[in-house]
């Protein structure tokens, strides 16, 4: 890492293949620069996401959970996006009664084309979690074991 | 299932491109260590054939089991290596890609350690979910013999023909009562200066003749469903209110008819009656009324116009036709940026301004004045005509809706105006305020030469303002001219506005039928730029022309007969693999609660009764795989194929040991 002691985040993305996976693609084509702090499963629509998905990733320690898709009205299955934007909704509410800051769940929107946006989005993810600091899981030392979330999921 | 696994993990350096960045050995040593890891090696290309060879090699000899491929994006080579993968007899389905050159060394190409360790733990991610892949039987299904073409301009015509011509049933819709687009509005085309109409309307004739084409004009597709070779399309033909197989085009209804408005084919510069055809070569020579402006005076009825023919009839329904095709070819074209936004330039204030196209019906010989080129504020010849090319191309100002990029065609159409007026009115001095010539086609750059040698005045520099002299009505151009330095001012006769060109507004209505996108300018998204501008990311579905990106008549051209060959394939090979990535249920996990039902947007998901038990069932012709069923079943019971639960998750557990 650049700096012994700078805390760098580790995120979690869920893109979708069609929309923000196409753009990320675009972003590196372009040799467009962003922070390393992302790691990214790739789903045919952000309709996959499983609530269970983020809570997992939470429980283990992830830092963040940027979630990205197509422009609301452009998804390639007319309507995934709609339903995975209300997903994120919620889910921001519940990971704060599980004590997370809401802000470490995030959906985006970035299409295929817009590869410089999807290096924006990183940045501006990698920065908000940055002040954050790390997953309190992490902090308390307790991630990934007998955490009250990793039981259920 | 219980079967040992045995994943070998091969690491592409792609020349450079990753092994310049990231430690390959170190990776390579690292990928060893990882369960269910059999074998690891790097090579410098995987996707050549020796790399493909490796992979094969290497399943057979380590009897792998599973396999993964860390190089480019899986947008890229994901196919290639799932060749391989069955080529050395291991299902296709049990591969897996880590994406480690456009998501990583090309993004992080100064910071070499944070990419080594992003790249490892995407590897180690991807092996975690080839761990849980399972094998899967791609669905082969049958083609439909026919395909769709939208739009009938030039793009969709040669499009059309080419399909043809090949024995492939093409439905040709088109919104206009009359084929031909844009490029029949136009006189002559750039640099050869055909005429336009000539060379285009033996193609219009060859559509109507076509025995394979069955053409429908004035007509609007309003919904589209299913998938590669098996579209249903839903046409709306609308009502002309004119029979078409009664009318034989004699005209006298629109002799008779005593209704008068703009004719939009002729941007308004001339009227037209409420019944009529567009332009007098219009296919098919059919006529139309306009009910909006008709007044239903009967005369068109009467017996001395339609009488005996009776092909008239005000109460004719709008018809809705279904057809089921294989492929698809969306040709809508372009319209003319809307340059009144740009206020600096009078247009539409000042009479003697007008835009490259309206000009382009004031010198056609179709036009309204039969090809004399008179200015529209007292008929007079112009004896100089200022031609500001990029009128909101090239420019940034979002606020006028101005366009970023090159429009490609405005620079040679008005260097043709220009010569055009040369030739037509002796003594008349073009001015064209430039800011770069682009004459790239094949012989475009001699053709700017011969307009300099005929005596076209080039301007370097963007017109800033123009005024009219309200007496003369003459206008006065403000612009710099950046090769002198110096602001100046020149009264002119007529401005010309290049304007630019921008997608139709069915693009969007399109885009949304078939889940197409589009760029940021608004052009619709070619599968990919260099190598498959044709094809789209909705399988079975291209584009030829315009509603892709600005292009000329000939590169329009060529796009749609590579259109027209890519559509063609999938139907003359007669039939479809299709990717087995669709939504099971378990039976025994269901509850029947329905809430799948209301996810999903194709209505692939339904009740049944199993046994008098109430179940989910996925019907897999209709499902697409998006997998919104699977994440909001509450029992679990919908299973994703390929993007299971169980493989997420293992993804995320792999994710969550890089710390």
């Amino acid at each position: 890492m650049s700096m012994a002691n700078e805390f760098e985040p580790n995120i979690l993305g869920i893109l979708c293949n069609w929309c923000t996976y196409a753009g990320a693609d675009l972003a590196g084509t372009a040799r467009m620069q962003y922070p390393p702090n992302v790691r990214v499963i790739r789903v045919m629509c952000t309709g996959r996401l499983d609530p269970a998905f983020v809570l997992k990733a939470l429980s283990l320690g992830a830092d963040g959970v940027l979630v990205s898709g197509c422009h609301i009205g452009d998804c390639h299955y007319l309507a995934g996006n709609f339903k995975s934007r209300r997903r994120v909704a919620l889910m921001r509410k519940l990971i704060e009664e599980y004590g997370y800051d809401r802000e470490r769940l995030r959906m985006t929107f970035v299409s295929a084309s817009e590869g410089a946006l999807w290096a924006e989005v990183v940045q501006d993810m990698v920065n908000t979690i940055k002040k954050l600091g790390p997953n309190p899981l992490k902090q308390a030392g307790a991630a990934g074991q007998e955490g009250a979330i990793a039981d259920e999921f | 299932m219980d079967q040992e696994k045995r994943i070998g993990v091969f690491v592409c350096h792609c020349g450079t491109n990753i092994a310049g960045v990231v430690n390959i050995p170190e990776i390579v040593e690292y990928t060893k260590t990882l369960p269910n890891v059999a074998f690891a090696d790097a090579y410098t290309y995987v996707c050549s054939t020796p790399g493909q060879e490796m992979i094969i090699n290497a399943i057979k000899e380590q009897n792998l089991n599973g396999v993964v491929v860390a190089a480019c994006s899986p947008r890229l080579h994901e196919p290639t290596f799932r060749r391989a993968t069955e080529r050395g007899g291991v299902n296709q389905f049990l591969f897996s890609m880590a994406n480690i050159r456009e998501q990583n060394t090309w993004v992080h190409m100064e910071m070499p350690e944070e990419a080594t360790r992003k790249a490892k733990d995407l590897i180690r991610m991807e092996v975690a979910r080839a761990s849980k892949l399972e094998p899967l039987e791609a669905k082969v299904v049958p083609v439909e013999k026919a395909a769709l073409v939208i739009g009938a301009g030039i793009a969709g015509i040669q499009a059309s023909l080419d399909l043809a011509a090949s024995g492939i049933k093409t439905y040709l819709v088109e919104k206009e009562p009359s084929i031909g687009g844009n490029m029949s509005r136009l006189d002559k085309t750039f640099p050869t200066l055909d005429c336009s109409q000539c060379i285009l309307t033996p193609k219009m004739v060859d559509v109507e003749r076509s025995e394979n084409i069955e053409l429908m004009t004035y007509s609007e597709v309003e919904d589209v469903s299913g998938y590669i070779g098996n579209f249903d399309v839903t046409i709306r033909q609308k009502s002309r209110y004119i029979y078409e197989d009664k009318c034989n085009g004699c005209g006298k209804c629109q002799e008779v008819c005593p209704v008068s408005r703009p004719n939009e084919f002729d941007l308004g510069l001339q009227p037209r009656k409420a019944a009529y055809v567009p332009f007098p070569q219009a296919v098919p020579l059919k006529f139309t009324i306009d009910m909006d402006s008709c007044i239903k005076c009967d005369l068109c009825k009467a017996d001395d116009a339609c009488g005996e023919l009776e092909a008239i009839d005000f109460d004719k329904p709008d018809e809705i036709v279904n057809v089921k095709v294989g492929t698809i070819i969306v040709a809508t074209g372009f319209d003319m940026y809307d340059v009144e936004r740009k206020e600096e330039w009078g247009y539409k204030v000042y009479d003697n301004v007008v835009t490259g196209l309206e000009f382009e019906r004031l010198i056609g010989a179709s036009g309204p004045t039969g090809g004399k080129v008179i200015r529209p504020s007292d008929g007079k010849q112009p004896k100089s005509v200022g031609f500001v090319l990029c009128a909101g191309s090239r420019d940034q100002d979002e606020e006028d809706g101005a366009k970023p990029y090159c429009s490609r065609v405005c620079c040679m159409y008005s260097l043709k105006h220009a010569h055009q007026l040369i030739e037509k009115i002796p003594g008349c001095v073009p001015y064209l305020f430039y800011m770069d010539i682009r004459s790239f086609g094949k012989a475009y750059e001699e053709f700017y030469y011969r307009i300099q040698d005929e005596g076209g005045k080039f301007i370097r520099g963007r017109v800033a303002k123009i005024t009219e002299d309200p007496i003369t009505k003459n206008l006065i151009v403000t612009a710099e001219d950046t090769l002198l330095g110096e602001i100046m001012e020149m009264e002119m006769d007529m401005v010309v506005l290049a304007s630019a060109v921008v997608p139709t507004e069915s693009t969007q209505k399109i885009k949304k039928l078939l889940t197409l996108s589009n760029s940021p300018d608004g052009w619709l998204l070619e599968a990919h730029p260099k190598l498959n501008p044709m094809s789209t990311t909705t399988d079975g579905v291209f584009l030829a022309g315009m509603c892709q990106g600005p292009r000329d008549i000939p590169d329009v051209v060529a796009h749609a007969g590579a259109a027209a060959a890519a559509a063609s394939i999938p139907i003359h090979r007669g039939s479809v693999t299709l990717e087995p990535i669709y939504a099971i249920v378990d039976e025994e996990r269901c509850g029947g609660c329905a809430t799948c039902i209301g996810m999903c947007p194709y209505g692939a998901t339904e009740l049944t009764h199993v046994d008098s038990k109430l179940i989910a069932h996925v019907n897999e012709a209709k499902c697409k795989g998006c997998g919104t069923c699977g994440s909001a079943c509450p029992s679990g019971a919908i299973k994703m194929q390929h993007f299971t639960n169980e493989q997420i998750m293992s993804e995320i557990e792999a994710f969550a040991q890089g710390w």
